[in-house]
């Protein structure tokens, strides 16, 4: 897409927006419609379109294929490591409420950030990598 | 539902079923691929009606947003249009038919949309409405059944996308296959894993590490 100048004009400025509101919606699931999947969705959404508009080979340089696979296994061993850490301080396993003295809803909060965290990174990154090597096929 | 909404569901629903025979009809792949695109969006907008703006992001995005980016990257790759077929298969339409027939039959005893007697209205949600307040301080109650009450489920669903994105990696990944010379039908591990490869087939599409 090399002679598309509105197209690459236009995608380059929305890029950054559709970041920023995939990590809007990442961290203020809590308190509106939205997490980790919606958010992480959205994020990959800015890189394939990043990929579509520059090319394959500027999306494997923006996010390279290799750190993109470490990382789609890094967001569920946040997911999981949340909930071992959570036996570690006395509870079940996935129970938040342990990361707070007295089991407050501190905790549960606390963990919900971080879950939520991991979703979205493994979502985010398995869209990216599904893409990318789906638009690498057919390449030789 | 009020009625505006209800009129603005038939709307919809309407322009999903048109949609849909449209897509069925279609032989050319290019525009039954974003007519699916628009089916995706057609369903956000009714799931936005239905009060379920998560759903909605989740549909729009994934559904119109990246499958189908999906499908054009794997439309590169085939022919543009879908083989013609003379055979008429009444056989399943007979199926379809039966199926769909026994579904709206079934759909007479759901309950309504919204109905506080529904017994998925009735429990175990009220507790969970009632307590997220006190035992987690959030008012996003959706969040707080996904991500705390019903964490286990979510730990499962992540681990679902991450052995989808592995299964495509193992099944499509590290071997760059050129179109005219389709390698070994998909089934070989990449990276490293086909030994017993030609060297000609086992290149990688860019130096992984």
């Amino acid at each position: 897409m090399r002679g598309h100048a509105i197209l690459r004009v236009v995608s380059k400025l929305l890029i950054p927006y559709v970041l920023l509101f995939a990590l809007y919606v990442q961290f203020h699931g809590d308190y509106g419609p939205g997490g980790g999947f919606q958010a992480g969705v959205i994020f990959a959404a800015a890189f394939i379109l990043y990929g579509l508009i520059y090319g394959l080979s500027a999306l494997r340089r923006a996010a390279p294929q290799r750190a993109v696979e470490l990382i789609s296994a890094v967001g569920v061993l946040i997911f999981a490591g949340t909930g071992i850490a959570a036996m570690l301080s006395g509870g079940e396993f996935l129970n938040y409420g342990a990361f707070s003295q007295d089991y407050t809803a501190q905790g549960q909060h606390l963990g919900i950030i971080i879950i939520e965290l991991g979703v979205g990174v493994t979502v985010a990154a398995v869209m990216v990598l599904i893409y990318s090597t789906f638009a690498g096929r057919g390449r030789s | 539902m009020t009625p505006s909404t209800d009129l603005l569901t038939a709307l919809i629903l309407t322009l999903l079923v048109g949609t849909a025979v449209a897509v069925v009809r279609m032989r050319g792949l290019f525009p039954a691929l974003m007519l699916m695109g628009i089916f995706s969006l057609l369903g956000a907008s009714w799931m936005l009606v239905l009060d379920a703006p998560d759903v909605a992001f989740t549909e729009a995005a994934v559904g119109a947003g990246v499958s189908t980016i999906l499908g054009l990257t794997a439309l590169a790759l085939t022919a543009r249009r879908a083989k013609t077929s003379s055979r008429k298969p009444w056989p399943a339409l007979v199926i379809v038919t039966i199926t769909g027939a026994a579904l709206v039959y079934g759909m007479s005893d759901a309950p309504g949309v919204g109905d506080p007697a529904a017994p998925a209205s009735n429990y175990p949600v009220p507790s969970y409405v009632e307590r997220t307040d006190h035992d987690i301080h959030i008012p996003n109650v959706v969040t707080a059944v996904l991500a705390s009450y019903r964490g286990f489920d979510t730990l499962g669903e992540t681990v679902v996308i991450f052995t989808a994105g592995i299964a495509v990696l193992a099944l499509i990944g590290g071997v760059a296959v050129s179109v005219r010379n389709p390698g070994p039908a998909g089934g070989r591990a990449g990276d490293g894993q086909g030994g017993d490869q030609p060297d000609e087939l086992a290149r990688g599409v860019e130096p992984a590490a």
